[in-house]
């Protein structure tokens, strides 16, 4: 038998599980620009399209500084803290 | 010895188990058998156990299996001889040289200790244990054995031995999880199994190995040496030394691996954006200064591509590193569209002794003498700028202006992308064949001769990319005659030589997005 050493970092994966679906929109909805080209402009819309159909949902827009690197710790902290859902514009 | 020695339970020639400490003064001794010296201390040792076996408890342990068989019939012991064939007590004990022998008191504390042979001092080892127990000496005819003879060294040193016992003792540098491998499979395809290769087979991360590895460093095992992306995972040193060894590293690589994990789990170098993006970038790593030659790294005929270790394996342990440790696979965050060869490995050094320039790391503030790795994030490269016809030096700069415009795309320019430029010894001895040819003005040259109208930037029927038709509506006659350069400035052109002394072939690597944006590249001292 042979004994190797694990070359990974060794952290166990944790299991997320989805939140559950409550079935209706409410609250406040934040959309958040990655910062990659145009993104804004979908959400922009998006954004239209939330307030005729969910008129006492409160929408809160947020962007990364740039779409190359995590999100930064704060902002991620303060849409948690805002928000009960987050549509997040993704790219490629 | 002043502490008490370590205690073993080791079994002797009928298979009884004999411990130590025993509670009465005993005489310890450590032999083996394809040394001259212990065989010339074999008789000498069964003396003693003869003269004071009853006071005395006299324990001869052997270091081999097979050796002690051998020793066993050649010398006839009477006395306790004791299996120490896995070297584990001999380790603990930690001496050098056999024979190694000491004479402990009752407490456990060792009053003499000798190794190898001096005849005066083994005299003198038996008037002492004689006055202690107050016994007659040990029958021995001291005049007819040689004044002096070295031993040799002890098994447990073995190199292989040694590490493995290492690994295996207590204060084991190793903390790593350790994965069984049954016998029955096969490690390398274990290894593929478990996803921790890329592509290409992997040397088996035994301890022993491990252990040899860490060697190579003076940095404590445990240290973190970075936070690594995408999974903002710590590495120790060892993790670093686990994925060199399966990389196929010398010991004397891993300082240079732990720099460039170092340089490219910064925040300037956003390993997870050179990661992540679809365009397939991957660290480029320049190394300069003194350890080029120490590990024997290729900077002269292809420097660029397969056949040194050093090259080829440095950059393929900083690539495991942040696949085994950051999680950095593709089809996981690694999305590269079509990827490139340079994310298996993409290293090699500057002949800076072929340079008519300051080298990169004395360029960007370090010391000549300073061991440096520079990491880039490229996503192009190397791509050959050929020029057998140039002969003179603005011609030849020229060449490498052009050569630098097809980066992306011909058509864009005033690009804030950095590019890193090779240029072989024939070139540079064209370059420099009316005199001195400094960085500065191959850069201007560079900008000079890729410098073109701003119209010709606008998207027209042949390509949609560039300057969309709108914008450039908007735009004046004068705007768009406005001329503009390859680079938005000089300083995104990298200029390094390497390359051997026939062949008129330059080759530039092509960045990613430099700047906070993206990347920018950076440099880390090489520490050993």
């Amino acid at each position: 038998m042979t004994t190797i050493l694990d070359p990974t970092d060794e952290r166990v994966p944790v299991e997320r599980q989805i939140t559950a679906r409550t079935g209706d929109i409410t609250g406040v909805i934040g959309l958040l620009d990655i910062a990659k080209p145009r993104g804004n402009i979908l959400l922009d819309e998006l954004e239209v399209l939330m307030a005729a159909r969910y008129p006492k949902v409160e929408i809160k827009r947020y962007a990364k500084p740039t779409f190359t690197k995590p999100c930064p710790s704060d902002l991620r902290l303060k849409i948690k803290a805002e928000c009960a859902v987050l549509v997040e514009g993704l790219a490629d | 010895m002043t502490v008490p020695c370590p205690p073993f339970a080791l079994t002797d020639r009928a298979g009884e188990t004999r411990r130590f400490p025993t509670a009465r003064p005993s005489l310890i001794a450590f032999i083996k058998e394809d040394c001259h010296t212990c065989n010339l201390a074999a008789p000498l040792l069964e003396a003693f156990h003869q003269a004071w076996g009853e006071a005395a408890d006299v324990l001869v342990l052997g270091q081999s299996t097979e050796g002690n068989d051998i020793l066993q019939d050649r010398h006839g012991f009477t006395l306790p001889f004791l299996d120490d064939s896995a070297c584990k007590t001999s380790f603990a004990w930690d001496f050098e040289i056999v024979p190694a022998v000491y004479w402990i008191g009752a407490d456990g504390v060792v009053k003499t200790k000798l190794e190898g042979f001096v005849r005066e001092e083994w005299q003198a080892l038996d008037r002492q244990i004689a006055a202690d127990l107050d016994a007659a000496p040990a029958a021995i005819v001291w005049a007819d054995l040689p004044d002096w003879r070295p031993g040799c060294g002890s098994k447990h040193l073995d190199p292989e031995i040694h590490d493995k016992l290492q690994a295996e003792a207590d204060d084991s540098p190793i903390r790593a999880r350790r994965i069984e491998i049954a016998s029955a499979d096969d490690i390398a395809e274990f290894m593929f199994d478990q996803g921790f290769s890329d592509g290409l087979p992997l040397i088996p991360p035994t301890a022993e190995r491990v252990i040899r590895m860490l060697a190579g460093t003076p940095r404590a095992p445990q240290d973190i040496v970075a936070i690594v992306p995408p999974n903002m995972a710590p590495v120790t040193v060892e993790k670093i030394a686990i994925n060199a060894v399966m990389a196929g590293c010398k010991p004397e690589y891993l300082p240079v691996v732990i720099a460039a994990v170092e340089a490219v789990c910064t925040d300037e170098f956003n390993m997870h954006g050179v990661t992540a993006t679809t365009m397939g970038a991957s660290p480029v790593l320049v190394v300069n200064g003194p350890i080029r030659e120490r590990i024997g790294m290729n900077m002269r005929l292809g420097a660029l591509g397969p056949g040194n270790r050093a090259n080829a394996t440095i950059g393929r342990a900083l690539r495991l590193v942040v696949r085994n440790v950051g999680g950095a696979q593709p089809g996981g965050v690694d999305r590269s569209t079509l990827s490139s060869p340079m994310k298996f490995t993409m290293c090699f050094a500057e002949w800076e002794e072929g340079s008519p320039w300051e080298p990169l790391h004395v360029e960007r503030g370090f010391k000549a003498e300073d061991s440096v790795v520079t990491a880039f994030a490229m996503t192009s490269g190397p791509v050959q700028i050929v020029d057998q016809e140039s002969r003179g030096p603005d011609q030849m700069g020229g060449t490498l202006g052009l050569g630098l415009e097809s980066m992306f795309l011909s058509k864009i320019r005033r690009m804030h992308t950095d590019a890193l430029l090779v240029v072989c010894p024939e070139h540079v001895a064209t370059l420099t064949s009316e005199g001195p040819y400094s960085k500065a003005r191959l850069r201007e040259r560079i900008q000079a001769v890729t410098t073109r109208p701003m119209r010709e930037m606008v998207a027209n029927e042949i390509s949609g990319a560039g300057i969309t038709r709108a914008m450039a509506a908007k735009m004046t006659d004068a705007q768009l005659d406005t001329p503009v350069s390859k680079f938005a400035s000089d300083a995104y052109i990298h200029i390094v030589v390497a390359g051997s002394d026939a062949g008129k072939f330059s080759a530039a690597f092509h960045g990613w997005v430099t700047g906070p944006m993206g990347s920018i590249s950076v440099s880390r001292k090489i520490e050993y």
